[in-house]
């Protein structure tokens, strides 16, 4: 039921417990204790909406920066990508495998600000050896939903 | 509604063959002039899934295209498909249909249910029919010469037929029976032991049963009985499936039908004099969502299970009784205690509301009273369309 409830609210986090509850043939006090204890829990992190930022004029950067770095004694891994998941600059941050260590994807206003953050936050941080910054040209699908989806029914308005 | 003798094309009643002339376009058309001059319909009235086909079933076609698999089958559907079908016979019913002669690939379950009248029937043949059904079965009786008998059927028996009452119709002209559960318009399931009455009466009476089991995988509380797993039923049922609903591949026209080799053989007969062969890139298609579907096809049948109580609760919430359908993917909810009749609900509230669903007696004059709504449309849709039809049945009780 759990997985289910989550399934739901991650496709789709506006759901009400009611809705929740009719969906899935159960009452709406059960759903709701399902979810604030998931809330409670840090299973459930937070409601957010799916922006299509390239349909705002604004200008936004978007780069996702692969970071070599030398494992701290003890530490390990976890002590620097804490030293990099502080700043608000990198919106997510994850250890990888293959040809470098960090996968930093963050978001700025424009270029300046990216290398901004590259050179005088993120590379000087100890243990990093080098980063290759890659700047995002086109977003296709994001979350899950394809960007340029005109939404339009392929469907007659009525069929036999 | 279904089919009636009003007489069409007036004009030049000679130029049409009387068999056709008989016949009434389906009542669901005539919506449709009136739907396509508007904009911002929510329509529930679309018989089909609003998923597109899973995306690996459209890869395998087209890479078929590609390699330039465009050319015709073998009349009764390619090898591999009728062995697929065979395996997935026998792993869901246990039943053993053999390959090369017991199964037919079809242009959907419609070109089945066509062959299988045209094989079975002669002049004056009765065909019992349940009221209300789909639209096709009484106008394909009737072009091969039959006569539709229809067997009716009601909320209060949870639109399930009863063998009192198919016996009661039998006549020593009844060559068969047409069977379509889960049901649409309904989404009624028959109970396996309500079912075992009906066959029975049609081992005694031996009569071909014709079961169009095109929801057979839609169905959410219950079971489905596959006709043919019944005593004495394999060798007179015409079982007819296809891809359609439980696979989201409508436009690929892509069915199948089994029954023993002297039904099937003659079926092949119309069918490669009409038709050839199925599409070949719909084939392959098939064949994919046999051997990997069975995993997008389930998460499919979990949605729509979910869209089904919203939808049943949605209607009872604003005031419309509804009977809860168990498979399909339709709710079929009585309108008859807003004092219309199902066309004058159906034709206000898509004027008003801009809301469509299928007017009942399209489906037969059982289904007088009721409406349609096929809840195979997005959970946003769903909620705007129930909230459409709430307003426009508080200014109907206002009125009142």
């Amino acid at each position: 039921m759990l997985n289910q409830v989550l399934r739901l609210l991650e496709d789709d986090g506006r759901l009400t417990p009611a809705q929740i509850a009719t969906m899935l043939n159960t009452s709406e006090s059960e759903i709701e204790k399902l979810i604030s204890k998931a809330e409670e829990g840090g299973l459930i992190l937070k409601y957010k909406a799916v922006v299509n930022w390239d349909k705002l004029e604004e200008e936004q950067v978007w780069a996702i920066i692969e970071v070599k770095v030398t494992p701290q004694m003890k530490a390990g891994f976890d002590a620097i990508a804490e030293r990099i998941y502080h700043f608000p600059e990198a919106r997510t941050v994850m250890l990888v495998s293959g040809a470098y260590d960090f996968a930093v994807v963050v978001t700025a206003r424009n270029l300046h600000e990216v290398s901004n953050f590259v050179t005088h936050k993120l590379a000087p941080i100890e243990g990093v050896q080098g980063t290759t910054t890659h700047f995002l040209l086109k977003r296709y699908k994001e979350d899950g939903v394809i960007l340029n989806d005109s939404g339009d029914s392929r469907r007659q308005k009525v069929v036999l | 509604m279904a089919f009636n003798t009003k007489t069409q094309n007036k004009q030049q009643p000679d130029l049409i063959s009387n068999r056709v002339s008989s016949i009434a376009p389906s009542g669901i058309r005539r919506f449709f002039d009136l739907l396509a001059s508007m904009d911002d319909v929510i329509s529930l009235g679309i018989g089909e899934p609003d998923y597109p086909t899973p995306y690996h079933v459209r890869e395998a076609a087209i890479s078929s295209i590609e390699k330039g698999y465009t050319n015709y089958t073998s009349n009764s559907g390619m090898p591999e498909l009728r062995q697929e079908l065979s395996v997935y016979l026998e792993k869901l019913y246990n039943l053993d249909y053999n390959p090369e002669n017991q199964i037919l690939v079809t242009v959907g379950v419609s070109e089945g249910m066509d062959l299988a009248a045209r094989a079975l029937l002669n002049p004056g043949d009765e065909v019992l029919i349940p009221d209300p059904c789909y639209v096709s079965y009484a106008p394909c009786v009737v072009l091969s010469g039959g006569q539709p008998v229809m067997i009716p059927t009601c909320e209060e028996n949870r639109f399930e037929i009863s063998a009192e009452t198919v016996e009661s119709l039998i006549t020593d002209k009844t060559r068969a029976i047409i069977l379509g559960y889960p049901a649409n318009p309904t989404g009624a399931v028959m109970p396996r032991e309500k079912l075992l009455e009906v066959a029975e009466l049609a081992c005694r009476h031996d009569l071909i049963v014709i079961s169009d089991e095109i929801y057979s995988q839609l169905v959410y509380e219950g079971e489905h009985t596959c006709v043919a797993t019944l005593p004495g039923m394999k060798d007179r049922t015409v079982f007819l499936g296809g891809f359609s609903k439980a696979y989201a591949m409508t436009g690929w026209r892509i069915g199948y039908a089994v029954a023993n080799e002297h039904i099937i053989g003659a079926m092949t007969k119309i069918h490669q004099y009409t038709i050839m062969s199925a599409p070949t890139m719909s084939q392959v298609a098939a064949i994919e969502a046999l051997k990997n579907g069975e995993e997008s096809a389930a998460e499919m049948v979990a949605d729509y299970d979910r869209r089904r109580l919203i939808m049943v609760k949605g209607l009872c919430d604003i005031g419309l009784s509804c009977f809860k359908p168990q498979g399909a993917f339709y709710a079929f909810p009585s309108v008859k205690n807003t004092g219309m009749t199902s066309e004058e609900f159906a034709q206000k509230l898509l004027i008003e509301e801009k809301v469509a669903v299928v007017p009942g007696n399209a489906f037969g004059r059982c289904g007088e009273g009721y409406v349609r709504c096929c809840y195979a449309t997005s959970l946003k849709e769903l909620h705007k369309a129930l909230e459409r039809m709430e307003a426009f049945i508080n200014r109907y009780k206002a009125r009142n």
